[in-house]
């Protein structure tokens, strides 16, 4: 294949590069070695910042934060619920840090409000009875799964393509430009070869892998945080500890749940990223001193993502030291096409993915301006079926109610798998749990895939998509898949869950075996 | 003050699964005044299969065909496993009462006495195990046989795939084939479930016949026909034969997943028999408190959210399943016994509770959690003593088993609630 940017990876950083370069008329191919956000953009707390958790810290990542989530509230609306946040303080918490917040907020320009606690708890009742001081901000929560669903789609339109599964196993070089890169389908074995006039390294935590295979090295630390998704949603806003950052210090709102995370844990190898239950137990230790209900409630899974951080060298703590980015030009490693974008946070992706773009438009003597700071992204079959609660709302709207439920947790009919299984077919992909699983809400509500694991895998061979005893190693890797989430959570009500689930799937039907 | 009625019987059977019917059934045919609490339980999601011993050692998964050499070898390397606690002869007598119970009361079942027989799942994949309803002996057959076999579906019926059956066992039994019909009726009908409603349709003659005429032109070389198991409530059997009169081949039942109509017919099975025997069932009941009475009786309080009833009882049998029954529970540190807060062996802590790999051969050490018990299944306190005269414990909430993985659910529960009610009587007097 030939192509003008070959861009490695498909996560926020890497789908919103292709659209940008797409809008711009550069060709591309993104090289995804899962699925779409399979590393740090789809195991986030889906947070659009305000700017407010980093005034203490970076007035510059707190600007960056400030204008991208201003500009995305209206340019992809369809992706973000502006929730509004709070920032509280709890008796016996740093009564310096509280009294000096507001005005480092109004230092670096972010609007902020001082709330009376009773106002407070009106506002959101699970708060602690321990407030001693709460601000509002203008805090939203974004679905990343929607959002770089949308933008590898609209790329897609505008020509590029997207290669998932396919990893690069090595690069050609000649002289001081890198050639091609040989891809390797993980699904298939087959062995794909791109040239490329430019290559962009978006691998997140991987761009140090990505790099080195072509004898560049990037000094990398890893930072790997951990999440719980709960049963229900406990607050209407995004609910952060008036600290600094630290463990268990947000929730936010997740469509129908909430995310309480996270943790920060320095790891060697990217090999095997789970949640422990270490780190649950602390999360949820920490999160109850804000809402004591987090205490008591279900959780429903836990996950992780790593968070990939140029090591400065500081002796910042990775909380704090995960907000920058840096855009590494290789030309200063002897490789004139090649540059690595690590990624920093989900809030500034698009201002991530401009600059990018930008280097790489200079060196194709591309013109054009970038296009994604005054287009609105499109809302498209793609993403719809990401949002929580839409399965539901739909199925009584759309008459769904003339169709078989696959989904009962979530609500999801026969037409709502067949227009996600088209919108993997459209990305040249493989419909398959996994796969479907991404794209929609299935296997997501409280049963993990117990119900509509089995539903939707006979579907998909009733529809012929499925054959041989392939859809047994199918479930075997989605429930493997969810289990490692489920796991840490497994105590009271998510025990139950879980025992069904090994009833069903071994005790009666051996897939252990 | 107390406004709740009083109840007097000598035995009180908590739980409604496998291992509380097993145990209300011994229990009625001895003749020991019995009641019985819970709402209807595990039985309910039974496939229908019986297991009896299966695998072992789990991780090597070693499937046993001879399930009695299963259990030999399984005490001999688990000897706290609850069937070493029972005689291998009492296990083949209570299976044999058992059995005979269910032919009685015209759900038949099919064994080979000496081993175990194979039968397909609704995955697809094909399960070892000690005795089917008699509505899948032809399956067992079929299978053996590799026979040209249909395996046929209803249209709107989700958890049923025919297709993935017969695409899963492609390699092992060529001759298989899928096709998807319409379910009698249901032609308006966006979505089927496999429980009462489409059993209860079938038993309608009217509805047989529709449906023999929307299968009999897809049978053409089969020479055997399966089908989820929806073949009436009651009268399964005479309903698949009628089938195979009009059709011409043997037809027979594949388990669906849960909740299924064997499991269904099972629990029926079970709760007009007792019903009969006088047993009384409080089934919207779950027992709040226990007291001691005199000389080791227990006085139970149960009800609803308050107190109704007042139970005084010689003994009980906590049947109170696991997790998921209710008998024992889990909070982020420890596993407990809901009811009298016995002992639970169980692992260190949560980090071993579960393997990070949800199928690992080595089975969730969380799931050998449970109760310990004495010879005759009476739970141990923590001093390694019986916690009181009379109480016993059976079924899956015992320690030392992983029944999901081992393939010895119904078994397990038959062979302790037999031992435990044998037990009872002879400490009773």
């Amino acid at each position: 294949m030939e192509t003008q940017v070959l861009i490695i990876g498909g996560g926020a950083t890497g789908t919103g590069l292709a659209r940008d370069l797409a809008l711009r008329g550069v060709r591309c191919i993104v090289a995804e070695r899962g699925d779409i956000n399979a590393g740090a953009s789809g195991a986030n707390h889906g947070l659009l910042h305000s700017g407010a958790r980093y005034v203490s810290t970076d007035p510059t990542v707190t600007k960056e934060c400030q204008e991208e989530s201003e500009l995305l509230k209206k340019l992809a609306p369809h992706c973000i619920e502006n929730t509004g946040g709070l920032f509280v303080a709890f008796e016996g918490d740093d009564e310096k840090y509280v009294a000096d917040f507001p005005h480092l907020c109004s230092r670096c320009g972010i609007p902020v409000r001082a709330l009376d606690i009773k106002d407070a708890h009106e506002l959101e009742p699970a708060l602690s009875k321990d407030l001693i001081a709460a601000y509002a901000v203008e805090d939203a929560t974004i679905d990343p799964f929607k959002l770089s669903l949308e933008n590898i789609s609209q790329a897609q339109q505008h020509g590029t393509t997207l290669l998932c599964h396919n990893k690069v196993v090595g690069f050609k070089k000649s002289g001081n430009r890198i050639r091609a890169a040989s891809l390797l389908n993980t699904k298939t074995g087959k062995e794909t070869i791109v040239e490329a006039e430019q290559v962009v390294n978006a691998a997140g935590a991987w761009v140090r892998e990505v790099a080195a295979l072509v004898g560049v090295s990037i000094d990398m630390l890893y930072s790997k945080g951990s999440l719980l998704v709960t049963d229900n949603r406990l607050t209407k806003r995004v609910i952060n500890r008036l600290r600094r950052p630290s463990d268990g210090d947000i929730l936010v709102p997740g469509g129908t749940a909430s995310i309480l995370g996270t943790t920060s844990v320095r790891i060697k190898s990217l090999d095997r990223i789970i949640p422990t239950i270490e780190e649950v137990d602390l999360i949820v230790n920490e999160g109850a001193t804000m809402l004591p209900i987090l205490e008591t409630t279900r959780y429903i899974r836990a996950y992780a993502g790593v968070r990939p951080l140029i090591n400065t060298q500081s002796e910042i703590d990775d909380h704090s030291m995960s907000r920058r980015f840096a855009l590494l030009d290789h030309a200063q490693n002897g490789l004139e096409n090649f540059a690595t974008i690590p990624g920093g946070k989900l809030t500034t992706y698009r201002y991530m993915a401009e600059k990018t773009a930008d280097l790489i438009c200079q060196r194709l003597k591309v013109a054009s301006p970038c296009l994604t700071r005054t287009e609105p992204l499109p809302c498209t079959q793609a993403g719809r079926w990401t949002e929580p609660g839409l399965g539901p709302r739909q199925w009584v709207k759309e008459k769904h109610t003339s169709e078989p439920l696959l989904c009962e947790c979530e609500m999801l009919s026969t037409s709502v798998i067949d227009s996600v299984i088209r919108s993997i077919q459209k990305q040249n992909g493989t419909p398959n749990l996994n796969a479907i699983g991404l794209r929609s809400r299935m296997g997501k509500g409280p049963c993990q895939g117990t119900s509509c694991g089995v539903r939707v895998v006979g579907y998909l061979y009733e529809k012929g998509l499925l054959d041989s005893d392939h859809g047994l190693t199918n479930l075997k890797e989605f429930l493997c898949g969810r289990w490692i989430g489920e796991r840490p959570v497994l105590w009271d009500g998510q025990l139950i869950q879980a025992e069904l689930k090994e009833v069903l799937y071994c005790g009666l039907s051996n897939l252990e075996l | 003050m107390s406004t709740s009625k009083a109840i007097e019987c000598q035995l009180a059977i908590i739980g409604r699964g496998m291992a509380g019917m097993a145990s209300a059934f011994y229990a009625a045919r001895r003749g020991i005044s019995t009641i019985s609490i819970g709402i209807t339980g595990g039985t309910i999601f039974a496939s229908g299969f019986l297991d009896l011993m299966g695998v072992h050692p789990i991780e090597e998964k070693k499937s046993w065909y001879d399930p009695w050499a299963a259990i030999d070898d399984l005490i001999r390397d688990i000897p706290h496993h609850p069937y070493a606690r029972v005689k291998k002869k009492d296990i083949r007598d209570a299976f044999e009462e058992m059995l005979s119970f269910l032919k009685e009361a015209n759900l038949p079942y099919y064994r080979c006495k000496e081993h175990n027989i194979e039968m397909i799942t609704p995955l697809g994949t094909v399960k070892r195990t000690y005795c089917v309803p008699h509505t899948m002996v032809n399956g067992v057959r079929a299978l053996k046989k590799k026979c040209p076999c249909l395996i046929v579906g209803f249209r709107g019926l989700t958890d049923f795939s025919a297709h993935q059956i017969v695409a899963t066992l492609q390699e092992k039994w060529p001759d298989l084939r899928a096709t998807i019909i319409s379910f009698p009726n249901a032609d308006h009908v966006s979505e089927l479930f496999p429980g009462e409603i489409m059993a209860q349709t079938l038993e309608l003659s009217n509805n047989q016949k529709k449906l023999i005429r929307a299968l009999s032109p897809h049978v053409k070389d089969a020479q055997a026909v399966g089908m989820p198991a929806i073949l009436g409530m009651h009268r399964s059997q005479e309903i698949a034969g009628e089938l195979e009169d009009k059709i011409g081949v043997p037809v027979f039942e594949i388990p669906t997943m849960p909740v299924s109509v064997p499991g269904l017919r099972l629990n029926d099975a079970f709760a007009q028999h007792l019903s009969l025997k006088g047993i009384k069932h409080y089934s919207q009941s779950r027992v709040l408190k226990v007291t001691n009475g005199p000389k080791g009786s227990f006085v139970l309080s149960i009800g609803n959210r308050k107190p109704e009833y007042t139970v005084r009882a010689n003994g009980i049998i906590l049947a109170s399943g696991r997790f998921g029954g209710g008998g024992l529970y889990a909070d982020r540190q420890r596993i407990r016994e809901s009811l009298f807060d016995l002992p639970v062996c169980q692992p260190r802590d949560r980090n071993t509770w579960h393997c990070e790999n949800f199928l690992d051969s080595r089975g969730h050490p969380a799931n050998r959690a449970g109760l310990e018990v004495d010879d005759l299944f009476r739970p141990l306190d923590s001093t390694g003593q019986p916690a009181f005269e009379r109480l016993f414990a059976v079924g899956s909430i015992l320690a030392h088993q992983d029944w999901m993985r081992m393939k010895c659910g119904s078994g397990l529960a038959i062979a302790t609630a037999y031992a435990a009610v044998n037990a009872f009587l002879r400490l009773n007097g």
